[in-house]
């Protein structure tokens, strides 16, 4: 075939005029799209901020140390709900990180056959799946009624801790922390479980033929190699508890008074926000807004140390 | 050959390989591993007793009017509370309008993020901005879009709609949806891409004939997923659609307040009479039996599908 003729066969042409806008504009469309992830963003702190400038003017920082919340003296103070959202989120954590880590290690460690590993593996994704609002209802009439004597007991031995100070009679604080923990188990189980598959067989291998046994192998290389993925998915369980709505609102009793005791009733601003939101006029809204502001800065700032150090401590190996 | 080693190792004893139980390393490795198990066990304890729960005490007031009736007002009858038909209306509503609105955003954002960014500083600061709206609480973008939607009545002259719960659901699907094509297209092998455009094809039928077919599997159940997520959601939708107790008949309800099964259960949760509360139950049993089965089906199907090019890769 000489070159005449292939030019024959094969005619080169320029793309026409119509299938370059196509093209350019497909590339458009997509640069679009993607540019509306940055403006919602922007736009929701707008928004937010600008609602709450007025509560801003008015009470200024004293709104995150006060704690009146009194729509008909027009007092807001928001520190009942800070404290709420941290203490909930903070302790839920603390019970939620020991068994989702250990869960992770045992399915992904050679301990029991495979189809049972991917079983509760599935088990646990699918207790992700459960929308909050059916774990609140669980809560209320099953789960708190359940716990009750216990807490009761708990706070008759150990009730000179200001923390357990008062007697539970129903919906509170403790409650919600237990739900919130196992709201945010399954985003602890499966960063953690995703993190340790990636960490290569041949560091336990070696650490198994210069003699050291299963835990010890978990504890000084298994699991320093996988850390950073564990703590990232710590912090976005951290963020996702926080902000939590549905489930603690239905639970923790939505009272806007101050008390340490964790059997009291109590409020988070996400509860708070869902309570009073709808009914809300004047210098409440502005309120909420500015406590809404508080829960996304919070919110942001743990989202925002969650990637840089899953990016910071990324895996050697 | 024994002395020889003898000299240079010294006096050794013989190594003894066999497992000893009784040795400290041991059992505290035996308790580790039955500590973890223990764990494993609490951790699916509250799906087994949620989901035994809602099966229990759903499925008994399971019949035909429950889906074909609407919800009575609280207290009006203490011994009925009718049923969830306008419920399971108004969630497949909102759901649809969140999918129409957050697909095509998530998709177009996705494919952007996978063939046409080069990794520079904007595509970055999309990917990480992706990633903070996933975390960005759900209460949040329910006040986010009372603030744009409800409170300005922008979307004529309407406050609570339907519209507006839809929209406030669409920005918690967004970022599973970008993700998840993100991902998706990342996994098509490069020469599929080069050997389109060696053939002559331009980037856009290369994109929409050759590398978005080959990762509709994981893009459809990303998809998939992120609905089912949003169906159960409450929080956006207390203060933007808020609730109704009547059916969405004609094509303006989508300009008024609709119900949803998420916010019935929140709402007759609450209420003092046992009625209201048995429907609240119910109506979680519907919600949860729909998640769960959209959630099992699409695991199922991504799995097969993707054995299935597994094996055809692999000739």
């Amino acid at each position: 075939m000489n070159r005449r003729e292939s030019e024959i066969r094969y005619k080169l042409r320029k793309r026409t005029a119509s299938e370059r806008t196509l093209d350019n504009g497909f590339k458009n469309f997509s640069l679009g799209m993607a540019s509306i992830v940055a403006i919602l963003l922007f736009s929701i702190l707008i928004v937010i901020f600008r609602g709450s400038i007025e509560s801003i003017a008015k009470y200024g920082l004293s709104f995150l140390i006060t704690s009146d919340w009194n729509p008909v003296d027009d007092a807001y103070g928001a520190f009942t709900a800070i404290y709420g959202t941290l203490i909930t989120s903070i302790v839920a954590l603390l019970i939620a990180v020991p068994l989702g880590v250990g869960t992770a290690i045992f399915i992904t460690e050679n301990i029991i056959p495979k189809n049972i590993r991917s079983i509760l593996s599935v088990m646990v994704e699918l207790l992700a799946a459960i929308p909050s609002v059916v774990l609140g209802l669980w809560a209320i009439f099953i789960m708190e009624p359940f716990l009750r004597p216990f807490l009761i007991s708990i706070n008759s031995f150990l009730g000179w801790l200001p923390i357990f100070n008062t007697t539970p009679v129903g919906p509170g604080v403790a409650p919600a922390i237990i739900i919130l923990a196992i709201m945010i188990l399954p985003i602890i189980t499966s960063i953690s479980r995703d993190s340790l598959n990636q960490v290569p067989n041949k560091l336990r291998e070696g650490a198994y033929a210069i003699g050291a046994s299963r835990w010890p192998t978990i504890f000084n290389i298994i699991l320093p190699a996988a850390i950073s993925g564990i703590a990232g998915g710590v912090l976005l369980a951290l963020g996702r508890a926080m902000g939590e709505t549905m489930a603690v609102t239905m639970i923790i009793g939505n009272s806007n008074n101050f008390s340490w005791s964790i059997f009291a009733p109590g409020n988070t601003i996400a509860a708070m926000l869902a309570n009073q939101f709808g009914e809300a006029d004047g210098n409440q809204v502005s309120s909420l807004m500015y406590a809404a502001l508080i829960l996304m800065i919070l919110t942001l700032v743990v989202n925002v140390f969650a990637q840089l150090i899953v990016k910071r401590l990324r895996l050697k190996y | 050959m024994d002395n020889k080693y003898k000299q240079i190792i010294g006096d050794v004893p013989t190594p003894d390989l066999t497992y000893k139980p009784s040795l400290a390393r041991n059992i505290s490795d035996r308790f580790l591993t039955l500590t973890s198990l223990v764990f494993a066990l609490i951790a699916i304890l509250p799906l087994i007793l949620i989901l035994s729960y809602v099966l229990v005490k759903g499925i008994s007031q399971l019949n035909l009017d429950l889906f074909l009736s609407l919800p009575e007002p609280p207290g009006d009858d203490m011994d009925n509370a009718g049923g969830i038909g306008n419920a399971i209306q108004g969630t497949l509503i909102v759901t649809t309008i969140a999918s129409l609105i957050a697909i095509p955003i998530g998709v177009g954002g996705g494919i952007f993020l996978a063939e046409y960014s080069k990794g520079d500083s904007f595509s970055q600061f999309i990917r990480f901005g992706t990633n903070v709206l996933s975390g960005v609480p759900s209460i949040i973008t329910g006040v986010f879009i009372y603030g744009v939607i409800v409170s300005t009545k922008i979307i004529f002259g309407s406050n609570f709609s339907a519209i507006a719960g839809g929209m406030a659901l669409s920005i918690l699907m967004l970022p599973t949806i970008i993700k998840t094509t993100d991902e998706g297209l990342k996994l098509v092998s490069d020469d599929l891409r080069t050997g389109a455009l060696g053939v002559g094809a331009s980037k856009f039928v290369t994109i929409t004939r050759i590398t978005l077919p080959n990762a509709f599997t994981p893009i459809a159940t990303g998809v998939v997923l992120a609905i089912a997520r949003a169906a159960g959601e409450t929080a956006p939708l207390i203060f933007t659609a808020l609730f109704s107790f009547y059916w969405s008949s004609s094509i303006d309800s989508a300009l008024n307040p609709i119900a949803s099964l998420s916010v019935l259960i929140y709402n007759f949760a609450l209420e003092p009479y046992e009625a209201q509360n048995q429907l609240a139950w119910a109506a979680s049993f519907v919600l949860v039996a729909m998640i769960l089965f959209i959630n099992l089906l699409t695991r199922i199907l991504g799995n097969l599908a993707d054995s299935k090019t597994g094996q055809s890769n692999r000739k």
